[in-house]
């Protein structure tokens, strides 16, 4: 994994380095990311949503070892363009069956918003991450998207599995393998206590 | 009596849709602009930043500002002086939902049944809403609205005797729990009054209010600002990761109801506010 100082697209603190992961992740991998550190990831990742995690019945049809979720579904591709728009959908929807997921290896997933307890232990047990992209700047992603290929249940339609190869595509890790959570911390820095 | 025709409201549909999707409204843009001068978080900030980016993105190339191209949710305003010819108003506002989400190459996110879920194919049936009117207008406002938001919202029937406190604090309540997978900084629409589904609808309704633009009553008013303060106090921020912009507006709609009612609802807006209106 290398990390660069520059280049910085979010700023989190002035100690955050940017790190760049291309999946297969290994255990080591996902060791090195703490919550608040910028990723950029290059290479596969996969694009599933609800109606996929309820096809998938807790057995993929594609091997989950080391690699990216992302929770998501693209709006068609405009002639001769690789994809359509692309962002995250609200992750919670997943939460009921991404303990399985963990379990078969999976180390990586990208949405918006925050899981359940249940999630987070089980990122903790099998060593996983869980990373955010804003939502609603689905244009702007889909510049990093490289190539785009349905690979599993093309008659779910919009909702299809997703080959995506990225480039240097921008994250946040908002939940990390030792459980530190972004958005707890994020809250609580600027939260007025006075407020109620 | 003054004539429309079906063609000519499925055209403007039609437009209407593909605007709302690639063309985020001015005041959503003047709203994003204030809270990048007033976010506290460097991180909430880049955020902005990239909520910006992505709709000047959107509008030069004319791509959806969110892959949720939502569901269409139209309010008419029919003169009692208008005629429609060849059509009725249903299809013709069906039709153009159709061709705008096919032309526009955006996503189709609507379902034929909650639960058996086949997907239509072209995001239709809309949701439409009709108040026919003295005159002879005709006006569309149409709303494209994405599913993490609308999932956040909620109505509550509260007794008579509920205080305004305890309504803020529901209001909150539903703001805080709504957090970061509705897509904050969030526009807040609040129904009071009418009955059990009328309060949604006012909460719907509130969102059509240009931002910024405060009620016309005093008190509701100030309330407006009140809550809109005390929201951006609860630390959520942009995407939830902490910041002081955790709603752009909070828009609060009015209306009598019953001796033994206080209906309230809240509708969750994303900052991907995709409305647009159109007089013909």
């Amino acid at each position: 994994m290398k990390s660069e100082k520059r280049n910085s697209k979010f700023e989190v603190n002035s100690n955050s380095k940017i790190k760049k992961i291309q999946p297969p992740l290994t255990d080591k991998d996902v060791a090195g990311l703490k919550a608040g550190d910028e990723v950029l990831i290059s290479g596969k990742i996969y694009a599933a949503r609800d109606a996929a995690h309820r096809a998938f019945g807790g057995k993929p049809p594609f091997d989950l070892k080391g690699q990216i979720l992302f929770y998501a579904s693209p709006t068609p591709a405009k002639p001769g363009a690789v994809i359509g728009s692309l962002g995250p959908t609200t992750s919670s929807r997943m939460d009921a069956f991404t303990p399985d997921l963990l379990k078969l290896g999976l180390k990586a997933m990208i949405g918006k918003g925050e899981r359940s307890k249940e999630v987070v232990a089980a990122m903790k047990k099998h060593k996983a991450v869980y990373l955010v992209v804003p939502g609603g700047v689905a244009a702007l992603l889909s510049k990093y998207i490289k190539k785009a290929s349905v690979i599993a249940y093309p008659e779910l339609g919009p909702e299809a599995v997703l080959e995506l190869e990225v480039l240097d595509f921008p994250a946040i890790v908002a939940i990390d393998a030792k459980g530190n959570d972004l958005f707890a911390i994020g809250k609580q820095r600027y939260a007025d206590q006075n407020n109620k | 009596m003054r004539e429309i025709s079906a063609k000519k409201i499925i055209e403007t549909v039609k437009d209407l849709c593909i605007a709302a999707n690639t063309e985020l409204p001015e005041d959503v843009l003047a709203a994003l602009n204030t809270a990048l001068k007033n976010e506290e978080s460097p991180l909430g900030r880049e955020i902005l930043r990239q909520i910006i980016r992505n709709a000047a993105i959107a509008r030069e190339e004319k791509l959806p500002l969110c892959q949720d191209t939502g569901l269409a949710v139209v309010f008419v305003e029919l003169g009692e002086e208008v005629r429609l010819a060849g059509g009725s108003l249903a299809e013709a506002i069906n039709e153009g939902v159709s061709r705008g989400y096919r032309e526009g190459f955006f996503r189709k996110s609507v379902v034929a049944d909650p639960l058996l879920r086949e997907n239509t194919g072209d995001n239709t049936p809309a949701i439409i809403h009709t108040t026919v009117v003295p005159g002879d207008k005709f006006k569309i406002q149409l709303m494209c609205k994405g599913g993490g938001a609308e999932n956040r919202s909620v109505i509550r029937m509260f007794k008579p005797t509920s205080t305004k406190e305890e309504i803020e604090k529901f209001i909150l309540g539903t703001i805080e729990e709504a957090g970061p997978g509705a897509c904050p900084p969030l526009i807040v629409g609040v129904g009071l009054g009418g009955n059990f589904e009328t309060a949604p609808l006012l909460a719907k309704q509130a969102l059509l209010r240009p931002l910024g633009k405060r009620h016309s009553a005093p008190d509701t008013a100030k309330w407006e600002k009140e809550l809109l303060a005390k929201a951006n106090r609860l630390g959520i921020g942009p995407m939830g990761l902490g910041g002081t912009t955790t709603a752009l507006a909070v828009q609060i709609e009015r209306r009598p109801c019953h001796i033994s009612s206080l209906p309230a609802a809240v509708n969750i807006e994303c900052h991907a506010h995709r409305c647009k209106e159109i007089i013909l």
